[in-house]
């Protein structure tokens, strides 16, 4: 059920109507903006890790809420890859049942504070919505973390009702958004869950990745809290294809089903000359030592970073920005982003590329580095890029980017982290021969989540490559029904949508 | 919770732990590692499996900085904060013949399951540890179990040899003995001069290379190192490598990243201050 997004007609007619022309007819009052979230000042916040925007105030919330004009067929529906209720949960928020509007969004959505915060709405949800026609679209995004926060913070959260327990045991590998949302569903169905999880917290991207000042820890753990109270049992340390295998936990473990969300965790490098040298970091490492291992609290955390005066971040997505913005934080003078096409052409979420360019990134579009110059201690000292140009678009619509024949610069740097993506950790199937991966390495599955083999389910970035949190949870969601069909007997031709 | 059941110290800041892990009890091949970690502040600290018994494995820590201090500071019946394993490929294990091994330091416990691997297999093993001096020696009688031949090397000469493990080597190979297989486990510098030697006699030699680690399953990259001329990661791709083709000059400068932040850490450590903590997550509240 994959949804075509058509590009959304941007604001040409964002201008109102000229002001010369007397009303002739009595018109609608002008709809009012659309709200700003209050957010801490650039140059402050750089200076820690707090969470950058504070939030809206109901009364706040309740105004951007009563901008939604309730469309009958809502547009905005259609761009939310997990279709959550929009219109029903804003009028929710709009008559101030707060809590109801996120139990309301919980039925298609299990993370709204951290979906609310992180998705790219600008393509999804608020990219569709009627009003970004003539003017701004509703702040979906904004409304959903609203009524999160609300629920959470206020101690709201109520336990659903849970079906009676069945005899069926699934477990669950890898505690990302895709393995949460498997665990929450099959848990409220009545099936016995055990998540299995390499690292010492639960989360995936969510706790090692995304940096607390944009999507605080505590949220993520009332996440998991909230599971481990639906009774789902979490075993932190646990590396599988190391300490049993995916066949061992069918069989000697007793699991009546596999879900394999392990993530896309093997960090791309750009094979160019000094990409060993002290100094050089994948994304992937410097992010979790400052978040999961907190080293931005070190010494008290014992895990160490380079802090780096001059930091060259290469890349253009939200993994970059976030690695840009957490150098920063760090303490770096200087941080520089670069990347191969243009400033349009970043598939990071715009809120945080604008975030990015206030705090004062210096943005070096259209060049790619070519290689890393060391001194004789082995330490990086200069970063030697290539300049682009844009070409042709590409398969992916954006123009491709080419490199122009002897153009060449030298950036000073002390710290090089190389921000361009994730493959496939081979683990899995390294230890899963039998499992089928397409020629990337990504476990290839159905409709609704089933690998090749019997009873073994995957979905989220090993299926898809590195994509987004909603996309991992809506494909958590198919896989979980694919689980609860076969393992109750159930017949997809017999099941009309 | 990852219950320490027997902890003493073997010698002067060599430590014997044993903790219980049944998963890695039952897993756990020769040359795989543990990751460790003391407490919720600690780093995740990379540690041998030298042995298994019951639902137990034991491992042999040298403490160095702050976060192997914390893990060899806690008693019998503390509980670890986090033990993940077993990680790592296993060594290459078959008949070669005649095998060499040597270890230093944490590397004298850590060689041991393969030299009882390596003789389980019908080999003839030729076992050589090095320390600093005689008292800081342990485990010799296990390995002399496992061992056809036995040597012992000390920098200041108290016991055996006046010197290195690649000492011994050296003598033992000019002496005419041929060998057809060598491991190496220790401190960089050591492995890196076995390997030297062995070159030249064309004896195949694998090393179990102790870089920095972070996840300790592929995710990070910390603990790449150039291994003719590619790139592979300690910690999926070995630690295991071939000692004749690793760049070890790259090796030495990568594990030396650290060295400032660590003597920070380990001289702030007993405190900890709550006041920086609140300065630096910004929550002046
Ligand atoms: C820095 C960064 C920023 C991002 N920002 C955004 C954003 O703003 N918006 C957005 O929508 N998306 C963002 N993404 C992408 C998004 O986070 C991912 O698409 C999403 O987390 C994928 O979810 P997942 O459940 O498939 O896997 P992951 O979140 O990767 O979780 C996988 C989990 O499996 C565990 N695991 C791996 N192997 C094993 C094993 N063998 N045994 C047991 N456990 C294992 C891992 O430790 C991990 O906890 C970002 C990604 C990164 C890296
Ligand atoms: C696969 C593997 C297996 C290992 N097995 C064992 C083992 O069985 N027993 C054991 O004690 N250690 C072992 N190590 C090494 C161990 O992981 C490190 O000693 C430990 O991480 C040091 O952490 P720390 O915080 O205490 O010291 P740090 O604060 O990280 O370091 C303190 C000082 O020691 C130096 N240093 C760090 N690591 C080493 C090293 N390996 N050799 C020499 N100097 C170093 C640092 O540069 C620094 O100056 C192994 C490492 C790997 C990768
Ligand atoms: S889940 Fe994401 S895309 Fe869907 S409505 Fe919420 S913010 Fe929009
Ligand atoms: S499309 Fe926009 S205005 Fe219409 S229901 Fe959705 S959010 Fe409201
Ligand atoms: S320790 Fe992270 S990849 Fe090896």
């Amino acid at each position: 059920m994959s949804k075509k997004k058509s590009p959304a007609p941007k604001k040409e007619n964002a201008k109102q109507s000229p002001k010369d022309k007397p009303a002739e007819k009595p018109k609608r009052p002008p709809r009012p903006p659309r709200t700003k979230m209050p957010e801490q000042p650039p140059d402050i916040r750089i200076k820690n890790f707090v969470e950058v925007p504070y939030g809206l105030t109901p009364e706040e919330a309740q105004l951007e809420a009563a901008r939604c004009i309730q469309c009958k067929r809502p547009k905005c529906v259609e761009g939310c890859p997990v279709s959550v209720q929009i219109p029903e949960f804003i009028a929710l928020i709009k008559d101030g049942h707060f809590a109801e509007a996120a139990s309301k969004i919980k039925e298609t959505n299990v993370l709204p504070a951290v979906c609310g915060r992180v998705c790219p709405q600008e393509t999804q949800c608020e990219e569709t919505c009627i009003l970004g026609r003539r003017g701004e679209p509703v702040a979906i995004g904004y409304l959903e973390r609203f009524c999160a926060d609300y629920e959470r913070l206020g101690g709201h959260i109520k336990l659903p009702k849970k079906k009676r327990p069945n005899d069926k045991k699934v477990a669950i590998v890898g505690s990302g958004p895709a393995g949460l949302t498997v665990a929450g569903d099959l848990s409220l169905l009545g099936y016995k869950l055990t998540i299995f999880e390499a690292f010492h917290k639960g989360g995936g991207v969510l706790v090692y990745g995304i940096p607390e000042f944009r999507l605080p820890k505590e949220i993520v753990e009332t996440e998991i809290n909230y599971l481990e109270r639906l009774g789902v049992e979490i075993k932190y340390n646990h590396v599988i294809g190391m300490c049993k295998s995916i066949n061992e936990l069918l069989t000697k473990d007793g699991f009546d089903a596999v879900f394999i969300g392990v993530g896309a965790g093997l960090p791309r490098f750009l094979n160019i000359p000094g990409e060993n040298l002290n100094g050089v970091y994948s994304a992937n490492e410097y992010l979790t030592r400052s978040n999961l291992m907190k080293a931005y609290l070190y010494p008290t955390y014992n895990t160490p970073i380079m802090k780096g005066r001059k930091v060259t971040v290469v890349g253009g997505g939200n993994v970059a920005m976030d690695c840009a913005r957490t150098a920063l934080r760090l303490g770096s003078d200087k941080v520089m982003l670069v990347y191969r096409r243009a400033r349009e052409q970043m598939p990071a979420r715009a809120e945080e590329v604008h975030h990015a360019a206030e705090e004062g990134i210096d943005f070096r579009l259209l060049s790619n580095p070519v290689e890393i110059i060391g001194d004789d201690t082995g330490v990086v000292k200069r970063i030697k890029c290539q300049k682009y140009q844009l070409g042709e678009p590409d398969d992916s619509g954006r123009r491709r980017p080419l490199p122009i024949e002897g153009e060449y610069f030298e950036l000073e740097t002390d710290l090089v982290i190389i921000a361009i993506g994730n493959n496939a950790n081979p683990l899995i199937k390294a230890t899963t021969p039998d499992i089928e991966t397409n020629k990337w390495g990504n476990i290839i599955v159905d409709e609704f989540g089933r690998t090749n083999k019997n009873f073994v389910y995957a979905a989220g970035d090993i299926v898809t490559g590195g994509a987004t949190v909603i996309s991992a949870m809506g494909g958590g969601r198919k896989a979980a029904t694919g689980i609860h069909r076969d393992l109750m007997g159930i017949k997809d031709e017999d099941v009309q949508d | 919770m990852y219950e320490i059941v027997e902890k003493y110290e073997e010698v002067p800041n060599v430590h014997r732990l044993v903790v219980r892990e049944p998963n890695i009890a039952a897993k756990a091949q020769p040359g795989q590692f543990a990751i460790l970690m003391a407490d919720e502040q600690s780093e995740r600290v990379p540690i041998s499996i030298v042995d298994t018994k019951d639902d137990t494995f034991t491992m042999f820590i040298l403490e160095l900085g702050i976060s192997s201090a914390k893990i060899v500071n806690m008693k019998e019946g503390d509980t670890l904060e986090a033990v993940t394993g077993p990680l790592g490929m296993p060594a290459d294990l078959g008949k070669y013949g005649r095998v060499v091994l040597g270890g230093g330091c944490y590397g004298i416990g850590a060689i041991y399951p393969l030299a009882r691997a390596l003789k389980e297999l019908g080999n003839e093993v030729v076992t050589i540890i090095e320390a600093r001096s005689d008292y800081l020696l342990y485990f010799q009688e296990e390995l002399k179990a496992v061992s056809d031949e036995f040597f012992v090397a000390t920098s200041d000469g108290t016991e055996g040899t006046n010197g290195h493990v690649q000492d011994v080597l050296v003598k033992l190979i000019r002496d005419g003995e041929r060998f057809d297989h060598a491991k190496f486990i220790g401190c960089t510098y050591m492995m890196m001069n076995c390997s030297h030697i062995t070159s030249p006699y064309r004896i195949p030699t694998k090393v179990a290379l102790n870089t920095i680690m972070l996840d300790g399953t592929g995710m990070c990259g910390c603990c790449r190192v150039s291994v003719e001329g590619e790139t592979k990661f300690a910690c999926v791709d070995g630690p295991e490598f071939d000692g004749h083709h690793v760049d070890w000059d790259e090796l030495m400068k990568r594990k030396s990243s650290y060295l400032m932040e660590e003597m920070l850490a380990y001289q702030t450590a007993p405190h900890t201050c709550k006041a920086l903590e609140k300065a630096y997550s910004g929550d002046s509240k």
